[in-house]
């Protein structure tokens, strides 16, 4: 007991004369704060190692900023910039496409649908990206011949494989297969984290499927959808840099195209680094912006609402 | 109150249902006339609110039959032979049915305004304007005019559980099913939802209520229902089921009330 009350006390500092303890003197945001030894220590260190390497890379002509500068808005990269945007944009469109129809299909209570959808996992997922494109683009010496249709729809045409199969198609059809695999499980995953009670309040109401879909179940999931699709754009946008292989004349493939003709292959290579840094850094600005948009029933976005809302009482 | 007899909003014959080898629903036969109000008590387990999943097809019947305002619930008789409607032919027979559940299921990510007039506007093809204004009422006639711009998670449980009934109602249902709409409340907010839900019934809803809340039965139902093990064991007006129960069964469960 004695010494509960002891510790529960105040002492009196050495020193006051009158014994109170000066309230003041105990007050914690007065306290000195221990330096922070280790982490100044690591700013020092991981200092040095930048400022070394910034003066390696600016002292090494072999960099060659010259050329850099030279060929950065070279029409011909430009160009090839073009095709890598564009490349990625229309095969993350139709493997985001694609991918919410399997992830549909394998969510089915048909086993024949699921099964199918699982064996399109299977394959696009397992198969290096790569060798699709590669195998796509060789596809004439396989089948003379191809018939285009929509899965389970109607032959839309049938074409000379050759005539078909050029770089571009080949390495859209090679992408947005192989971004349909993925995206799927990313939307299935999506699909299953809302609650049943949602499907059978919209099931309660008459409303639907393709309905409870797009008003009620998708913008839920897509909280949990649009950060892993981000990261998927953004492999997309360097993926595309395969496409190269096949001679889609992608950044890669005109950067290559020039230094294969000047021998400056570093200077060129960092024109490619630098527009591929740059793409990405926008896609995450804009991923930020998806994220908060799907997110405004959570509580920051709503506070923001309310507070609106009183403002305008 | 003006009840009629004649024709009821549910009949239920024989109904069956199991899961799996649980047999739940072991031949059920209700009627709940027009402007009704009838509770169903019992202990969990006793397949009460499989009962009223079956009424709108978010179960489906093994056995027997469920009409609902005169009309086969999934069915249809042609001739002699009944066929298995389509999808969409069910999703149009649900139309009229409003439900109520026990963990409100709004839509988290519309305000509370928006969850009511969703249905009236998506599926029953009304004006946005004049559903909008029809909900405004309902908020107002439940006491939560001012929070038709909330989403619902900055509304506590019993508003929450009041949107979802405005949400039933907004589509002007011909029966209304509860669905233990109290059982996921803490205790203080038990009440507002109540009064609410005996406003509605004052005010000759059609309404079938699983529910735990005797008082709600005693104060507001016209007939209490007691099921258990898959079958109705009595039923009859509140002060005789509750008072002076006929099955040792409903005695039993009713003790623990006291």
């Amino acid at each position: 007991m004695t010494s509960i009350s002891n510790t529960s006390q105040v002492s009196p500092r050495k020193g006051d004369t009158d014994g109170r303890p000066a309230t003041d003197a105990y007050d914690v945001s007065r306290a000195h704060r221990p330096l922070p030894v280790w982490r100044i220590a690591a700013w020092l260190i991981l200092g040095w190692i930048c400022l070394q390497a910034v003066m390696i890379v600016a002292l090494n002509d072999n960099f060659g900023w010259g050329v850099v500068g030279k060929y950065l808005f070279h029409p011909n990269i430009l160009d090839g910039l073009t095709v890598t945007l564009g490349l990625a944009a229309v095969s993350m469109f139709l493997g985001i496409l694609f991918g919410l129809v399997i992830a549909i299909m394998r969510m089915s209570p048909d086993r024949l649908l699921s099964g199918f959808a699982g064996g399109f996992l299977w394959f696009f997922r397992g198969v290096p990206l790569l060798v699709q494109l590669i195998f796509w683009y060789n596809m004439s010496t396989l089948f003379p011949e191809v018939r285009l249709s929509i899965p389970f729809g109607p032959d839309l045409a049938v074409w000379e494989t050759n005539s078909l199969i050029s770089p571009l198609t080949a390495a859209i059809i090679g992408l947005a297969l192989h971004e349909a695999a993925y995206m799927a499980e990313i939307i299935r995953g999506g699909l299953l984290s809302v609650d049943h009670g949602q499907v059978e309040a919209t099931q309660a109401f008459g409303m639907s499927r393709g309905r409870s879909l797009r008003r009620v179940i998708l913008p839920q999931a897509m909280r949990s959808i649009v950060p892993p699709t981000g990261n998927q754009f953004i492999s997309m946008v360097k993926a595309t840099s395969l496409v190269s292989v096949i001679a889609m004349s992608d950044l890669l493939y005109s950067v290559q195209a020039i230094y294969n003709r000047t021998f400056e292959v570093i200077p060129l290579l960092l024109v490619a680094v630098a527009w591929y840094l740059f793409i990405v850094s926008i896609l995450n600005v804009g991923q930020g912006f998806l994220e908060r948009h799907f997110g405004r029933s959570e509580r920051g976005a709503v506070e923001d609402d309310v507070k609106a809302e009183e403002a305008e009482v | 109150m003006n009840i009629r007899t004649d024709f009821p909003v549910v009949r239920t014959v024989g109904v069956h249902k199991s899961f799996g080898s649980n047999h739940v629903l072991r031949g059920i036969d209700l009627d709940v006339s027009a402007g009704e109000v009838v509770t169903v008590l019992g202990p969990s387990g006793s397949g009460k609110s499989t009962l009223l999943r079956c009424i709108n097809q978010l179960e489906e019947i093994d056995s027997g039959a469920v009409f609902v305002d005169g009309e086969q619930m999934g069915f249809d008789l042609r001739g002699d032979r009944l066929h298995k409607l389509s999808d969409a032919a069910v999703r149009r027979q649900r139309r009229k049915i409003g439900m109520v559940f026990q963990h409100f299921n709004l839509f988290p990510h519309l305000t509370a305004l928006e969850n009511i007039i969703e249905a009236p506007v998506g599926i029953h093809g009304r004006s946005k304007a004049e559903a909008k204004r029809e909900a405004m009422e309902l908020l107002d006639r439940i006491g939560l005019s001012d929070k038709a711009r909330h989403y619902p998670r900055q509304l506590s449980g019993g508003q929450q559980q009041r949107v979802a009934i405005a949400r039933a109602l907004a589509i002007k249902p011909r029966l209304l099913l509860f669905d233990e709409p109290t059982s996921a409340l803490d205790p203080e907010l038990v009440g507002e939802v109540l009064s609410t839900m005996r406003d509605l019934a004052e005010g000759g809803l059609t309404m079938l209520v699983v529910t735990h809340e005797i008082s709600f039965a005693r104060e507001a139902a016209h007939r209490v229902v007691f099921m258990d093990g898959g079958v109705i064991v009595e039923q009859g007006a509140p002060e005789k089921v509750l008072n002076d129960p006929e099955s040792p069964r409903t005695r039993q469960f009713l003790s623990r009330f006291i």
